[in-house]
C-alpha cells in the first residue's frame, strides 16, 4: 500500500539531515550569492554605484556589499564611468589581476559604448578591452538598475553548466 | 602691496600707462569684457611681473592659447588672464607665437607656481612649448601621444594610434580609434521640457560613418 506523499517541503524527521543536489548547483548558488564587486569608479556613474551600497538601496540584500579595492579579492568588476584611452590599459591590468571566476558589469552609457563622449580621448565601450557580462543603460543608471543587473548576473552564474568540471580541470 | 590707491578694477587707460612706460610695443586689444593688451611674446613675463607689483594683479587665473587657423600666420597666440584680489578686476594679455610650426612662449612658473599645470595643459592640447618650464610633460593625454588635440587640424573624432600600453594593445587588439560621430557632434537642446527630446543628439542625422555626408551640404 503506497500512500501519496503530500509533503511539499523537505521533512528532516522523515528523510534525515540530508539534501540531495548536484555539486554544480551548490557551487553556482554559493558564487551567485556572494559576488564581491571591484568598484571601477571612473566618473559620475560611480556616485550611483556608491548609492547602491548605501542603506537606501542596500546591495547587501544580494550578497554584494563587500566592495573590494583589491582585484585579488573581487569577483565582479563594475565599470562605472567614462573609460578614457589613458585609463583603459589600467582597467585591463586590474581585470587581469582578478582571480577566476570573474565577471564584468558595464554600468552606464559611457562604459557600455563611450556614451556621449564621441571624442579622441574616450574608449568607445569597455568591451573593446575586457569581456562584459551585463550592460546597463542610462546616464547614469539608477541604483535599482544596477541591482537589476546584479540579479541578471546571478542568473547567469546559476545557469553556468559544468562548473565542477571547470574547477577540476583548472 | 603697492597697488594704486584708486578703488575698483583698473581701467584700460590706467593699465596702458603702466605698461607703456616699460614696454613701448604694447597695443590695446579689442575686447568685450576686461582690459586686454597685446605684447611681443618675449616681454610677457616681465610685463606680468610689472602688473603684479604695480597694479595689484596678484592672481594668475588662466593660461591658454588660440589656434587661429591652419593657414593663418601668426597661427598661435598665448593668452594670460590675471586677477586682482584687492581691486577685483581682470586683465588679459595676449601674445602671438613667433613660429607657426614650433610655437614657443616663455614660462611664468617663476612668478606663479600655479602656472605649472596651466602651461602643461596648453602644451598638451595646443602644442605650445614653454621655455624654462621645470617639467613640461603632457598632463591630460598620455606621454608619447603624438598629437595636440585642440589644434584646428585635429579632428574631434581623433586619429588612430596604438593604446598607451603596447602590451595591453597586443593582448586586446584594441587601438585608439576615431570615435563614430554619426552625424555629430552631439548637442543637447536646452529649454526642452521633454527629456527624451532634450537628450544630446546630432543636429544633422542624415549622414553617418556608413552613409557619407552629401557633398551639397
Ligand atoms: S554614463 Fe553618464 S553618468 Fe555615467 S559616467 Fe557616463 S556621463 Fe557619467
Amino acid at each position: 500500500m503506497v500512500t501519496p506523499n503530500t509533503e511539499l517541503t523537505y521533512n528532516t524527521k522523515i528523510e534525515g539531515d540530508i539534501v540531495v543536489t548536484r555539486v554544480d548547483a551548490v557551487i553556482n548558488w554559493l558564487r551567485s550569492n556572494s559576488v564581491w564587486p571591484m568598484p571601477m569608479g571612473l566618473a559620475c556613474c560611480a556616485i550611483e554605484l556608491m548609492a547602491s551600497a548605501s542603506s537606501r538601496f542596500d546591495i547587501a540584500r544580494f550578497g554584494s556589499e563587500v566592495f573590494r579595492f583589491s582585484p585579488r579579492q573581487a569577483d565582479c568588476m563594475i565599470v562605472a564611468g567614462t573609460v578614457t584611452y589613458k585609463m583603459a590599459p589600467h582597467v585591463r591590468r586590474i581585470y587581469d589581476q582578478m582571480a577566476e571566476p570573474k565577471w564584468v558589469i558595464a554600468m552606464g552609457a559611457c562604459a557600455s559604448s563611450g556614451g556621449m563622449y564621441r571624442s579622441y580621448a574616450t574608449l568607445q565601450g569597455v568591451d573593446k578591452i575586457i569581456p562584459v557580462d551585463v550592460y546597463i543603460s542610462g546616464c547614469p543608471p539608477r541604483p535599482e538598475a544596477l541591482l537589476d543587473a546584479l540579479i541578471k548576473l546571478q542568473d547567469k552564474v546559476t545557469r553556468n553548466g559544468g562548473t565542477t568540471k571547470q574547477l577540476l580541470s583548472a | 602691496m603697492s597697488a594704486t590707491a584708486t578703488a575698483g578694477p583698473a581701467s584700460e587707460s590706467e593699465l596702458l600707462a603702466v605698461l607703456q612706460g616699460a614696454f613701448p610695443a604694447v597695443a590695446v586689444r579689442p575686447t568685450g569684457d576686461h582690459p586686454a593688451f597685446k605684447l611681443p611674446v618675449a616681454e610677457v613675463p616681465a610685463a606680468l611681473k610689472l602688473l603684479r607689483s604695480q597694479s595689484g594683479f596678484d592672481f594668475l587665473t588662466d593660461i591658454t592659447a588660440v589656434d587661429w587657423d591652419v593657414e593663418a600666420s601668426p597661427r598661435f597666440s598665448v593668452v594670460w588672464h590675471l586677477y586682482s584680489t584687492t581691486r577685483l578686476g581682470y586683465v588679459r594679455i595676449v601674445a602671438d607665437c613667433l613660429s607657426d610650426t614650433e610655437p614657443t612662449a616663455p614660462s611664468v612658473v617663476a612668478l606663479w607656481a600655479g602656472a605649472n599645470w596651466h602651461e602643461r595643459e596648453t602644451f598638451d592640447l595646443m602644442g605650445i612649448r614653454f621655455t624654462d618650464h621645470p617639467d613640461l610633460r603632457r598632463i591630460l593625454m598620455w606621454d608619447g601621444y603624438p598629437f595636440h588635440p585642440l589644434r584646428k587640424d585635429f579632428p574631434l573624432a581623433g586619429i588612430e594610434t596604438p593604446l598607451p600600453d603596447l602590451e595591453v594593445g597586443e593582448i586586446t587588439g584594441a587601438t585608439v580609434k576615431p570615435a563614430p560621430m554619426m552625424g555629430g557632434p552631439f548637442v543637447a537642446s536646452t529649454g526642452e521640457m521633454n527629456l527624451t527630446e532634450a537628450e544630446p543628439r546630432a543636429k544633422d542625422e542624415s549622414w553617418h560613418e556608413r552613409s557619407e555626408k552629401p557633398a551639397t551640404l
